[in-house]
């Protein structure tokens, strides 16, 4: 079942009669308990696809139907029901509790003053529980790591308690367990709850194992959407992502750079040790072929070149370098 | 809410209502305590003490609590609206367009009819409309500039714009005019009589009974303008509606009082240092009490000197510091 579909969207800045169109006839689609990752390069119009699917501003042209209603009939309180959002937007207040912020979230549902339902509060609680952030319930927003407070971002947008949450870029400025953990958090979210989430991210490897479905984002050929693997294989991430100093390599699903190669080796031996020695000689500028002069064989006891035994790749890199021309 | 909390809600209602009466006794003429409130309750006999008290001191009084709790909740919606430490009504170029209403009524005394002029009702009337006219600018001017930054700079200019006009006004008077002016300007709560009061208290409950509705909506908008709105607060009616009761609270009690300087801003700081906390339910009754007791301290000090020190600059001895201590805190 579908929960956002667009049909014929163009998204963009309108100014007056001055129109930047950023990308144009849209038809994508958003199924219940999936997430979606939306990926391309800066300037490709992520945050406005993103800004246009919350109805934060007007389409262009087209229509965007969250649970088969445009978003255009909504009024704020009631799209405020159907979509949470985690944006880039800097939280900074004092004297705000993890709790105070994810109280917030159940706004829609609070009485004028602001006060809680009992079974708000309950909610809010499960909201911080699902983020693993019950230890700090009671702490202060600015007591948290850059990691936590994206987490307390996501437990309001939960506590909001609505079919759909978009989140723009959540892992930004995260290190590498925080991006792993957040990535797996929502997923498992989707999956659990049956929420339609959209996060939009730089973060390729993880898109590529956490995402139902991506969407790809190219400035020149529109949104390309598909099952991760599908992608890969039919070459749309080497496309979107080309570039002359590096390539999308589909045999493990990350960027390679493209060093200039101008010398020749050949090389054999034990598998693990063969694949970072590759990557070691791809650096020094040496691509390995099979009929070069100079043999590299790699065994137990290190690498032998020439009859000499070296026992680091740093070892044999500094040999390299000594031999006049290969 | 926490016992904590509860018990400083009730502390400083305690300490409101012991400045309250302290502010009724201290004076040029010292009227014991006691006496104060034989008077109160209409048992004193003594006609000069329920004269001076009665007519003088009990609408200074309400005035000081009525100045102290509407800059303060004033300061406190602005400082969130503009997710700036330091905004203030005054910032919103209210107190400016007073002045500048005040000014011309003042200095141009020459042409206008002299009961007018000496009624106090035309200084008041000009008053407000000068407040109300810049802020009717700078809510105009929000429907087009969606920045709140950027509003808050359209707000200092057209500040800037009455202060000029004022000074160039100044520059052709005459020096009883000026010095009137620049008595007003001073600030002063004994300018205000029963018969004021009985316009201020309405404006001013009026305002804040707005200030409360607007509780919700103000904690929503601490997590700035893009998440508000995910949250289903229409941004534009909210702004235009903080702006409005910001204007009825500053704009009317800087009619009848002259400008205060920094309650606004302090206040508000030390209601969140305090509570430790960013709800606007709890701030907003804090800023109310600590407002009036501010402004209750600041008018018994100004009555111990054997002249009468204008309350303006007390306030800003205080205030002063606040804003130094802030800076030094943020850092």
């Amino acid at each position: 079942m579908s929960i956002v579909k667009t049909s014929q969207l163009s998204i963009g800045y309108a100014k007056g009669s001055n129109k930047t169109l950023v990308q144009s006839n849209l038809n994508l689609e958003l199924l219940r308990g999936e997430m979606v990752c939306l990926i391309g390069p800066n300037g490709s119009g992520k945050t406005t696809l993103l800004r246009t699917l919350a109805g934060l501003q007007k389409p262009l042209k087209g229509n965007v139907l969250i649970q088969e209603k445009n978003i255009t009939e909504f009024t704020q309180q009631e799209k405020a029901l159907q979509i949470a959002l985690v944006l880039t937007d800097k939280v900074q207040i004092e004297n705000a509790t993890v709790r105070d912020i994810v109280t917030l979230g159940q706004h829609p549902y609070t009485h004028w003053l602001g006060g809680l339902a009992p079974e708000g509060r309950e909610k809010v609680h499960e909201a911080i529980r699902m983020v693993h952030l019950e230890h700090k319930t009671n702490h202060y927003l600015n007591e948290l790591s850059d990691g936590e407070r994206q987490r307390v971002m996501i437990a309001k947008a939960l506590a909001q308690d609505t079919p759909l949450i978009f989140l723009d870029e959540p892992t930004a400025h995260l290190d590498l367990p925080n991006r792993v953990e957040i990535m797996l958090l929502l997923h498992r979210l989707a999956h659990k709850t049956g929420k339609g989430i959209i996060l939009s991210t730089h973060e390729l490897d993880l898109a590529l194992q956490a995402a139902d479905r991506i969407w790809l984002m190219s400035s020149t050929e529109g949104v390309i959407c598909g099952v991760p693997e599908d992608l890969v294989i039919d070459g749309s991430f080497n496309r979107v992502f080309q570039s002359e100093a590096y390539y999308f390599n589909a045999a493990n699903g990350n960027f390679s750079m493209n060093y200039p190669l101008n010398k020749q080796l050949s090389v054999s031996g034990d598998k693990t040790r063969l694949y970072w020695t590759l990557r070691a000689l791809a650096r020094a500028g040496y691509s390995v072929t099979a009929d070069a002069e100079t043999h590299i064989k790699i065994s137990e006891k290190g690498w032998e070149i020439n009859g000499k035994i070296l026992l680091t790749i740093e070892d044999l890199l500094q040999e390299l370098s000594t031999f006049p021309e290969i | 809410m926490k016992p904590r909390k509860t018990i400083l809600f009730i502390l400083l209602t305690v300490l409101l209502a012991v400045l309250f009466v302290a502010d009724l006794s201290f004076g040029s003429i010292r009227i014991p305590f006691g006496e104060a409130m034989n008077v109160l309750f209409g048992a004193s006999s003594d006609t000069i003490n329920t004269e001076i008290l009665l007519n003088f001191r009990l609408p200074k009084a309400i005035t000081a609590i009525l100045a102290g709790a509407s800059l303060s909740v004033a300061g406190l919606m602005m400082q969130t609206l503009f997710r700036n430490p330091l905004a203030e009504p005054y910032i919103l170029g209210v107190s400016s367009g007073a002045s500048l209403g005040v000014a011309l009524v003042m200095m141009a005394s020459a042409v206008l009819p002299a009961v007018f002029i000496s009624s106090g009702w035309g200084m008041i009337l000009a008053a407000v409309i000068g407040a109300a006219l810049v802020l009717l600018l700078v809510v105009g001017v929000s429907f087009k500039v969606q920045n709140s930054v950027s509003l808050l700079i359209v707000g200092i200019m057209f500040g800037t714009i009455a202060s000029s006009l004022v000074g160039v006004l100044q520059y052709f008077s005459n020096p009883d005019a000026i010095k009137l002016f620049i008595m007003w300007n001073m600030g002063s709560l004994s300018a205000v009589t029963w018969e004021y009061l009985q316009i201020l208290v309405p404006t001013i409950l009026t305002g804040l009974l707005l200030a409360i509705i607007l509780t919700k909506r103000l904690n929503g908008l601490l997590l700035g303008e893009n998440y508000a709105r995910g949250l289903g607060i229409p941004i534009l009616q909210t702004r235009v509606l903080i702006v409005t009761a910001t204007g009825i609270l500053a704009g009317a009690i800087t009619a009848f009082t002259g400008p205060i300087a920094f309650v606004g801003v302090a206040i508000p700081h030390i209601a969140r240092g305090i509570f430790r906390t960013a709800k606007h339910q709890l701030l907003m009754p804090a800023c109310v009490l600590l407002g009036a007791s501010l402004i209750l301290i600041c008018d018994i000090i100004s009555q111990i000197p054997t002249h009468t020190l204008p309350i303006n600059t007390i306030s800003a001895l205080f205030g002063a510091p606040v804003i130094i201590w802030i800076i030094l805190k943020r850092k």
